[in-house]
């Protein structure tokens, strides 16, 4: 069998393009998470003002966070994986480069609208319907260029990565348009289509899947391309790949539920959304076991190579988190862990620990490549940025474990006479060091993306003659 | 009232879901066991080489399913079968336990009530004024006044803009303990009509003449301007001199007590408000949420506080 490949000539383009505004969006979006953090601990913060409050802030870094910055580094590896995969440019410079544009258009509108309060108050799907449009227009375009490069892949197979993606691709645009279905009454402002229990229902259908195709499939079709790559290692299992693929697509999509346990969702709902949330951990787990084994054999160049160590850890907090979320939608811990912090600290152990460490490790070994480069300008920095991410992460989920656990404590105990033994104030008082601590690993992580930029900057900018010159050894 | 909260769906729709449900399950566990081995030898290192292709340089083995991962997902589909026969989860059908939420929260306030009733039982039978100096009863009471009662009245009870002070002397119902708990079983409106109509000049004329009522600083001309017009319109319910009347809530305009007082502006700036706009104040009926008893030993709270210093 010939290694050798034929490449044709990519559209990089496009690639470069996302690839530096995930790294931008990246810093906008995390800096406003440190500074909703470092509000809930001083509150004047907020400056007074309504477009700098906590509740409109809030939504905007969920959106920059998840779609600007997780959503630019889908386009940009998802181009470039499927175009090497496959052997084939992409099927339109034009219409791709209509995703890049759309999207940044979408991006900037809700930095623009979120602040000044119009939304649809659906998480993360806040964005008032003109936006919806667009972004589901852009989202159809993007649909068709990875569908139609797929089509003319000079490669018998489909290579399980663009599986998630197109996985991922196809689910999301389903979500978007079925959930954001609504009734105009002005330019800026419309009504929900559905009513009650079925709107809380249809959200978080959407809410959960939102996690489990956009911050999962996608990331894991990110996790199939540049482990094997980066490791150059072959992939563990392609049948556990056919497994964990399909279990996982199919079970996802029932687990919403659990987020309206005990409520006026009907009781069957609620039984389903937590049974098919536990069987959801074994397919998610495939995915872990598939990264974490293709490493076999090379876990020596864990310790002089820090992308492939964002990329493990990447996959080390996928296989935690995805084990605390079963956990979580059980009926009786999630009593207790409902409504409190630890729900923060779940998602920010997926989306910190998981997304963002996979799309850092990934870039890493894009950006030198699709600048024609061999390297990152310091694999030094790099192994700083692994050191900020990691003890950002730790701290953050950290405190917010103690934090979740100690309100949702606070909260149930009764004194003999049962009445509350505490008032609520009482357990937003005890949360104060978390939130400190919180806001720390926050700005861990700002600190760690602004030395990535730094990097990103010089790697780019090297002089051409630097670039031809041999790669010099790496400590 | 728990047959009302059954979730009964149409036959149809009860049948899709258990349809659905178990093929989704069925489907995900024949999928483990259709893949689960290989037929093809392990190399030297133990790995089963694949898949005769490669994407960007890419290999795939094409290893078994490790052992552990796949009991992992055979045990949670064993659990997830075992769950919904016995709750609540495949259409109509109940489930062998007959479990529902409803059904647990009741259990739940059956059992509070059989432990804690007694408790509040017997303070019922204390009457009010000697409850009141009870410091066991009282701090159960104050613990029942920070949950249900200080997100308006404050912690330490003593109010706000448009939330009376329960610590001072002042009762726009009357401090008695029967009004005391008249006032929490039944909650109160209160409601001072806007008199806006009368025009900026005798709106100016009525704060003065308020202000002079308590012996505040005040425009003596226009106090005295303002005091007929306080006997026409004012006096019905807050009385001729301006004492207030409890039977209808009309605050006492002679003391220094202050229902609606920002603290960022001037008392006068907040009767002209008053005067021009009126004000509705209301305080939640509290029989339904905490119960008769529980009403009993929050009054004496109340009442403890109006007599404290």
């Amino acid at each position: 069998m010939s290694r050798a490949l034929e490449h044709p000539r990519y559209n990089y383009k496009v690639v470069r393009q996302f690839a530096i505004m995930t790294v931008i969006w990246g810093i906008v979006g995390m800096t406003l998470g440190v500074t909703i953090a470092a509000q809930l601990v001083w509150p004047e913060l907020n400056l007074g003002l309504p477009w700098t409050s906590f509740g409109r802030l809030r939504p905007l870094h969920t959106n920059v966070v998840i779609f600007a910055f997780g959503g630019s580094a889908l386009f940009a590896t998802s181009y470039y994986v499927v175009q090497r995969t496959c052997q084939a440019r992409l099927c339109s410079d034009r219409l791709a480069a209509f995703t890049f544009w759309g999207w940044q258009a979408v991006i900037v509108s809700a930095l623009i609208t979120l602040p000044l309060g119009y939304t649809e108050v659906k998480e993360y799907a806040e964005l008032e319907w003109p936006i919806d449009i667009l972004l589901a227009v852009v989202w159809i375009v993007y649909a068709s260029v990875f569908l139609g490069t797929i089509k003319r892949r000079q490669t018998s197979h489909i290579y399980v990565a663009n599986w998630f993606y197109a996985a991922f691709i196809l689910t999301v645009a389903v979500l978007h348009i079925v959930n954001s279905a609504a009734l105009p009454v002005s330019a800026m402002s419309s009504v929900s289509m559905y009513a009650g229990a079925v709107d809380a229902m249809t959200q978080w259908w959407y809410g959960h899947n939102a996690v489990g195709f956009f911050l999962t499939a996608g990331f894991l079709g990110m996790m199939y391309y540049f482990v094997p790559k980066q490791a150059e290692r072959p992939v563990y299992s392609y049948r556990l790949s056919i497994v964990h693929f399909w279990a996982l697509i199919m079970v996802y999509m029932w687990a919403g539920p659990h987020h309206l346990h005990y409520t006026a969702l009907p009781n069957w709902a609620q039984s389903l959304g937590m049974v098919m949330s536990i069987i959801l951990l074994a397919p998610s787990w495939g995915g872990m076991i598939n990264g974490m084994m293709t490493l076999s054999g090379a876990w020596h160049k864990l310790r002089t190579d820090p992308t492939l160590r964002f990329l493990v850890v990447a996959l080390s907090f996928y296989g935690m988190s995805t084990f605390e979320g079963p956990m979580m939608a059980v009926k009786t811990v999630n009593a207790l862990s409902h409504y409190t912090d630890w729900t923060i600290g779940h998602v920010h152990a997926g989306a910190l620990g998981w997304v963002a460490m996979i799309t850092i490790g990934s870039l890493y070994h894009l950006i030198p490549r699709v600048y024609g480069r061999t390297e990152m300008h310091s694999v030094a920095l790099i192994a700083v940025h692994f050191w900020l991410a990691t003890v950002g992460t730790v701290l953050y989920i950290a405190a917010m474990w103690v934090n979740g656990i100690l309100q949702g404590l606070m909260w149930r105990a009764v004194n003999p006479d049962g009445t509350l033994m505490y008032s609520f104030i009482e357990s937003v008082e005890a949360s104060g060091a978390g939130y400190v601590v919180r806001t720390i690993g926050g700005l861990c992580w700002v600190v760690g993306m602004l030395v990535m930029a730094a990097n990103v900057f010089m790697t780019v900018r090297q002089p051409q003659s630097l670039q031809r010159a041999p790669v010099q050894a790496t400590a | 009232m728990s047959h009302l909260w059954r979730d009964v769906l149409p036959g149809f729709w009860s049948a899709w879901i258990i349809v659905i449900t178990l093929g989704t399950i069925a489907i995900s566990a024949w999928l483990l066991f259709a893949n689960r081995k290989t037929d093809k030898p392990a190399d030297a290192d133990g790995h089963v080489e694949t898949t005769d292709h490669t994407a960007d340089e890419i290999e795939e083995y094409d290893n078994p399913l490790p052992r552990w991962w796949f009991q992992l997902y055979v045990g949670t589909v064993i659990f997830a079968l075992g769950y919904l026969l016995l709750y609540p989860g495949l259409g109509n059908y109940a489930g062998l336990l007959g479990w529902t939420q409803e059904g647990q929260w009741e259990t739940e306030v059956a059992h509070a009530e059989a432990r804690y009733a007694p408790i509040f039982e017997r303070y019922q039978q204390v009457p009010i004024p000697e409850l009141a100096r009870d410091a066991e009863a009282m701090d159960v009471a104050e613990r029942l006044f920070l949950n249900n009662c200080a997100i308006c009245h404050g912690a330490n009870a003593r109010g706000g803009d448009g939330f009376p002070d329960l610590t001072d002397d002042a009762w726009l119902y009357g401090g008695a303990p029967d009004t005391i708990v008249a006032t929490l079983t039944d909650g109160r409106n209160g409601r001072m009509p806007a008199w806006q109509q009368l025009g900026e000049d005798s709106i100016e004329n009525l704060t003065q003449h308020v202000l002079s009522l308590s012996g505040q600083p005040h425009d003596a001309g226009r106090a005295e301007q303002g005091a007929t017009m306080f006997a026409s319109v004012c006096s019905a319910c807050h009385s001729p001199d301006g004492t207030g009347n409890q039977a209808l809530g009309a605050p006492n305009l002679t003391d220094d007590a202050w229902l609606y007082r920002r603290p960022d502006q001037p008392l006068a700036a907040t009767l002209r408000q008053t005067l021009r706009h009126g004000r509705s104040g209301h305080m939640p009926a509290q029989a339904d949420y905490i119960g008769e008893d529980k009403v009993h030993l929050v009054a004496a709270y109340v009442y403890a506080l109006g007599r404290r210093d």
